[in-house]
């Protein structure tokens, strides 16, 4: 079998504050195959855009990586001088972020943004990256293209400069895709323009894509696997239909009964109890367990390794063969682990 | 009939999209205008909660940002509580209105000053307004506020850098409540978070409105979001309304064309894998709209008189094809 396009080992990154070493990413792994959409969510702060910020190598002091690999089709990146980096970065990998305004420069048109990016990375003259850059725009769902790409970035709707963000990832047709929340800002119908567009980077290019993002529905049609990520670990990482629809782990669980639903009443949201304990604070043992409705004995002791379990890999002790009575074998799910007075 | 505490009229905003005057002399070419919002009206009912949802630049942060008054409209008005927005003659009283009204933006960076820790962020309003005296008991209150928004108090010390996007976006949401604005506007205030947090803080805000008569300008493209937070809501398409009813009206008998694509592009989760039905058509350029009803180019009910004249928003649609009778609608139940 050939490399994975991204392959991440056991990534740890530290924050050096006043206030002490912050773990923000604690013993992380995952790999994405050519052509696939790994889609990554979790409570804000868990460390999503963290990780992201590491396969790109810009952690920035007072963070750094504090151990683990990172592989960009089998070669080690993480140890990369910044200058040979800078060079992976934007030619191999794309970056969408959060934010467009990090991405874009107020002071620059777009126009300029695009040229110089394709210019860069390509060996196509100025006059060839303007037709470039227009394209891109039409292919990003910018209206009249040719008429817009000189404006300014604020002079773009919020959701029309992410456009301009991803078609600025799109410059040098990358391998790998990092787009963090890209379509947040996005209604739902330019959402599925963009959608679709990375969907067929995959299928037609091979672009492998790292999709962090809220949106459950998006992660459901986009993804073809997905990590849940809590308090700076994995807790959940299987298919996509499976963890969505048949959650594994008890946070997983919490996560897809908050989703808002346009058949739902009007009625309060399902929410999780209490929320994630600060990077300073996280508890001993699993880091879930004082929200968890399933906690057991050996949760407050023993921090739980994501273990192989059914296609998935699922970091609680209640899919632990360890766990003696409390472990769900023989195709019992989360509904047998209820706590008697939660069940009735 | 007593005025409705928020009324927005014939609402209008124009920008100056031309090339710099020199470049026009030279290359030739006209002044251009962008018509981001053009003749929008809604009121807002004390205690209520208006939906504001639509294409990316459609133009509702706009409309939003002349809502509080950090933009001057080019035409119409807003009143809030009986005061003109603009009218030069309420200065006093607009002062006064100021600390009743809070925005949360849609971009929590561009909200939050990056030199400030969060404390002093949560606190300006408090110290502006002297809602709390004593520093000690204004630090109480910031660390109150911050809990409530699922932040410890112990974050008051960081600076907006060192947190997750979420993890600002609530720190401006803290902000806004410590306030104790009236009415808030908030343009797209969960999009940044997680649905378990984005779960606490839509509850967090409607407990708020239950308990103080608050009222809400609420922003948001994720329609399952506004399907649980509005009372009424307009679809902006283009800078216009082009439908505007009760909360759950608009998801049983959506009548617009626009709206039914809308909620026919909704994400469905139990549809992992497959590809959803593509929206049709290409977003029309602002600056040149098409001629009669803006939607008729995307339009699968379009005839001849949706290209030449634009439907008036009359029953609370504006829609040839609805008004004739050719697109049927279904009875409210
Ligand atoms: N410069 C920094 N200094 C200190 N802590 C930081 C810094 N940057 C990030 N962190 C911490 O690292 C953790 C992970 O942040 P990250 O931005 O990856 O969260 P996220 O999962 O992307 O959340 P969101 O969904 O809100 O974007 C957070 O708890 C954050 O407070
Ligand atoms: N300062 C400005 N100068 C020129 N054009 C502007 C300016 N501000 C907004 N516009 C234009 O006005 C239109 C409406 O923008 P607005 O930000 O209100 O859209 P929106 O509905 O909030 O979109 P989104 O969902 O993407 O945030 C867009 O075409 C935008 O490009
Ligand atoms: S390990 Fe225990 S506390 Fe953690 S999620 Fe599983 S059951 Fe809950
Ligand atoms: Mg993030
Ligand atoms: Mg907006």
């Amino acid at each position: 079998m050939s490399d994975p396009v991204l392959s991440v080992r056991d990534l740890r990154v530290e924050f050096h504050t006043r206030r002490g070493v912050l773990k923000a990413i604690d013993g992380v792994s995952f790999d994405i195959g050519k052509g696939e959409v790994l889609g990554v969510v979790g409570e804000s702060g868990a460390g999503k855009s963290v990780t992201g910020s590491a396969v790109i190598g810009l952690i920035d002091p007072p963070g750094r990586i504090a151990g683990g690999e990172i592989l960009l089709s089998g070669q080690r990146v993480d140890n990369l001088p910044p200058e040979e980096m800078r060079k992976v970065r934007g030619k191999r990998i794309g970056m969408i972020f959060q934010d467009p305004l990090t991405s874009l420069n107020p002071l620059y048109k777009i126009s300029e943004q695009l040229i110089e990016t394709i210019t860069t990375h390509t060996d196509l003259s100025p006059t060839q990256a303007r037709r470039r850059a227009v394209d891109l725009l039409a292919e990003v769902g910018i209206p009249a293209p040719e008429k817009r790409i000189d404006s300014y970035p604020h002079e773009f709707s919020g959701g029309m400069r992410q456009r301009v963000v991803i078609a600025l990832a799109l410059c040098a047709e990358p391998e790998l895709i990092i787009a963090d929340e890209p379509t947040t800002a996005l209604d739902v119908s330019v959402q599925a323009q963009i959608i679709t567009l990375l969907k067929r980077l995959g299928r037609e290019h091979g672009t492998a894509i790292m999709l962090v993002t809220h949106d459950m529905g998006v992660i459901a049609e986009t993804a073809d696997r997905v990590a849940v990520m809590y308090a700076g670990r994995i807790a959940e990482i299987g298919p996509v239909h499976d963890v969505v629809q048949n959650p594994l782990h008890p946070y997983a669980e919490g996560l897809m009964g908050a989703i808002p639903t346009l058949a739902g009443e009007d009625a309060r949201l399902v929410q999780i109890p209490g929320s994630m304990p600060r990077l300073n604070r996280i508890p001993p043992g699993c880091a879930f367990n004082p929200r968890c409705g399933y906690r057991f004995g050996r949760c407050t002791v023993d921090r739980p390794d994501p273990l192989p379990w059914r296609g998935h890999r699922v970091a609680c002790h209640l899919y632990d063969a360890a766990s003696g009575p409390h472990f769900l074998g023989e195709g019992k799910t989360l509904a047998a682990a209820k706590k008697p007075e939660e069940a009735a | 009939m007593t005025t409705p505490f928020v009324r927005v009229s014939d609402l209008s905003r124009s920008f100056d999209v031309s090339k710099p005057w020199l470049n026009r002399v030279i290359e030739g070419g006209e002044k251009q205008y962008l018509k981001a919002v053009d003749g929008v009206s809604f009121d807002i009912p004390r205690g209520e909660t208006f939906a504001l949802v639509g294409e990316s630049g459609s133009g509702k942060s706009t409309v939003a940002r002349m809502v509080v008054g950090l933009l001057p409209p080019s035409g119409g008005g807003v009143t809030i509580d009986g005061i003109s927005m603009s009218d030069t003659k309420a200065q006093v009283e607009r002062q006064l209105l100021r600390r009743r009204i809070q925005m949360v933006f849609q971009d929590p960076y561009a909200s939050l000053n990056p030199r400030w820790r969060v404390q002093q962020i949560v606190a300006e309003p408090i110290r502006a307004f002297k809602l709390v005296e004593g520093e000690a008991d204004i630090r109480a209150r910031v660390g109150e506020l911050l809990t409530l928004v699922g932040l410890h108090p112990d974050d008051g010390v960081k600076y907006p850098h060192e947190f997750s996007g979420g993890q600002r976006q609530r720190v401006a949401i803290a902000r806004a409540l410590a306030s104790e604005a009236e009415f808030l506007v908030c343009d797209e205030p969960t999009s940044a978070l997680d649905v378990s947090v984005q779960a606490q803080i839509l509850n967090l805000m409607r407990d708020l409105q239950d308990k103080f008569g608050l009222t809400y300008l609420f922003i948001s493209h994720n329609l399952a979001v506004v399907r649980h937070m509005a009372t009424r809501i307009g679809v902006m398409y283009l800078g216009r309304i082009v439908e505007i009813s009760g909360g759950r009206e608009m998801f049983q008998n959506p009548k617009h064309p626009y709206t039914r694509m809308l909620l026919d592009a909704v994400p469905d989760l139990a549809m992992s894998g497959r590809d959803r039905e593509p929206v049709a058509g290409e977003i029309p350029n602002p600056i040149n709209p098409p001629s009669g009803c803006t939607f008729n180019p995307r339009c699968p009910f379009a005839n001849e008189r949706c290209r030449v004249e634009r439907p008036p928003l009359a029953g609370g649609v504006a829609c040839h094809a609805v008004h004739e009778g050719r697109l049927a609608v279904k009875d409210a139940a």
